[in-house]
């Protein structure tokens, strides 16, 4: 009974990952999910800090008013539609003379827009957990706007914002599951090549194990770094 | 040296500051006291800008800080600051704390700033605790160490905004044994703060504040002990 499970689950994973260099598909597929991933990961923290940025100064001074609505209308557009709504719009509208061959760079550039309306506003809770005196006192003591931020805030807000800049990647790294909507290979659309091949559904079980081996590496990377945080605390 | 004309301050509808006029010359050591919420804080935070005045004129050394064209971050480094809470910076040490702004502002090279940082510490006692970070430190320690950061900037002035009002009581001394000191190398202080023995002993001139006006100003032997506001008179009544 035993060895007879033993030896079915041992054919089922040959047919679905070895036979016919199936593997080939998962390998295209983590690959551009990772690309996707970091890529998307990247441009979102950037645009976020400019945003958190933009918003905070547009907070403590009242200047910047139209790049503040700006940020305003891109966060409440982004928030207020599905992601997979917006990688269509992308590809289809905006990229549509492009090749195939850029979609996964699409895709990226897709998630990151996406991404960067989520990571501003964790970057600007960071910023406003940092107690007002710090800036108080940077600013007494004659530093600058830019200064204070730069050497006396960032730096503290740092520690609350990188778990949730972690946990924002996680989400990434499975949210990029649509990007075969447009026809990129990744790892969802590479079990959904085999099993059209096989006639069955256990790649997608593979797929399943791939994204959870990931997302259990990357969440072990984020204890980590927490627990150097909290260490850093108490030396 | 600091000149201050109809200076008024809201805070939506909340009127903090009603009017002030005040001058304080070079060398005073200005004591500000009066009960909560009479702006005496909200004042002292409109000396620097960290308060933005509603209206009226602030002149330091014969620049005009409410205007928007001065450059405000010039002038507050002629102004030290010292806060209730120390607001020392958790995440660089001591020695780290007190060189940021010189060295940042190019004032002083590292070198140079972590040696006037050395001497400073070795005038409060705590030279062993250049390597530390503030949150080893006790609260009286911290203040200290607030207040020499804001000396290592060769301040013209110095702002006290309750700088004992947070510390246990056993630490309220050696705070303000330091403020004595520096009082007596005359430099130039405006203190807001609850300690009378302080206002007593260093003030060349002290200032009640309420509802937003200055009420009563003398010198000290005067203030306490022939108040003429009946405001004063019971302020002074339950805190004496």
């Amino acid at each position: 009974m035993v060895m007879q499970f033993v030896d079915n689950f041992l054919t089922t994973l040959y047919k679905t990952v070895i036979a016919e260099n199936r593997w080939r598909f998962y390998l295209e597929g983590i690959g551009n999910t990772l690309m996707m991933t970091v890529g998307a990961s990247l441009i979102g923290i950037v645009l976020g800090i400019l945003i958190a940025m933009i918003k905070t100064h547009h907070n403590n001074s009242g200047k910047m008013r139209f790049l503040n609505w700006l940020c305003n209308v891109y966060t409440t557009v982004i928030r207020g539609t599905p992601v997979l709504v917006q990688l269509l719009i992308i590809y289809y509208m905006i990229f549509s003379s492009a090749s195939s061959s850029a979609a996964p760079y699409i895709a990226a550039l897709a998630f990151g827009l996406n991404s960067g309306a989520y990571v501003s506003e964790t970057i600007r809770g960071g910023i406003q957990s940092v107690d007002k005196g710090q800036t108080e006192a940077g600013r007494s003591l004659g530093l600058n706007q830019s200064q204070t931020m730069r050497l006396i805030v960032l730096p503290q807000a740092v520690k609350n914002i990188l778990p949730a800049l972690f946990n924002e990647m996680i989400m990434l790294l499975k949210e990029t599951s649509v990007a075969g909507w447009i026809q990129v290979v990744d790892i969802t659309r590479a079990g959904d090549i085999v099993r059209s091949r096989m006639w069955s559904f256990s790649p997608l079980l593979v797929s399943a194990v791939i994204y959870l081996v990931l997302v259990v590496a990357l969440t072990s990377v984020q204890r980590m770094i927490e627990r150097r945080l909290a260490a850093s605390d108490r030396s | 040296m600091i000149a201050v004309n109809e200076l008024t301050k809201a805070f939506g509808g909340n009127k903090v500051l009603r009017g002030i006029n005040e001058t304080i010359e070079q060398g005073e050591k200005v004591v500000v006291i009066g009960p909560s919420g009479s702006g005496k804080s909200t004042f002292l935070r409109c000396l620097n800008l960290l308060e933005k005045p509603t209206s009226g004129k602030i002149i330091f050394e014969g620049y005009d800080i409410t205007d928007p064209a001065t450059d405000i971050n010039k002038l507050r480094q002629k102004m030290g600051m010292v806060f209730q809470n120390f607001n020392l910076f958790p995440h660089l040490t001591v020695l780290e704390n007190i060189t940021l702004a010189p060295v940042t502002l190019e004032l002083m090279n590292r070198e140079a700033a972590e040696k006037n940082a050395a001497a400073l510490l070795e005038r409060i006692g705590l030279s062993d605790k250049a390597g530390a970070y503030p949150r080893h430190l006790s609260g009286g320690q911290q203040q200290r160490i607030a207040i020499i950061r804001a000396l290592a900037m060769n301040p013209n002035v110095m702002l006290f905004d309750e700088p004992t009002s947070a510390l246990d009581p056993e630490m309220v001394g050696e705070v303000l044994e330091l403020m004595r000191g520096l009082a007596s190398e005359g430099m130039t202080m405006v203190v807001v703060t609850h300690e009378m023995g302080f206002a007593r002993e260093v003030a060349t001139r002290v200032l009640f504040m309420d509802e937003g006006l200055i009420k009563e100003q003398a010198p000290p032997a005067e203030f306490f002990s022939a108040p003429k506001n009946p405001r004063l008179q019971d302020f002074l009544a339950k805190v004496l």
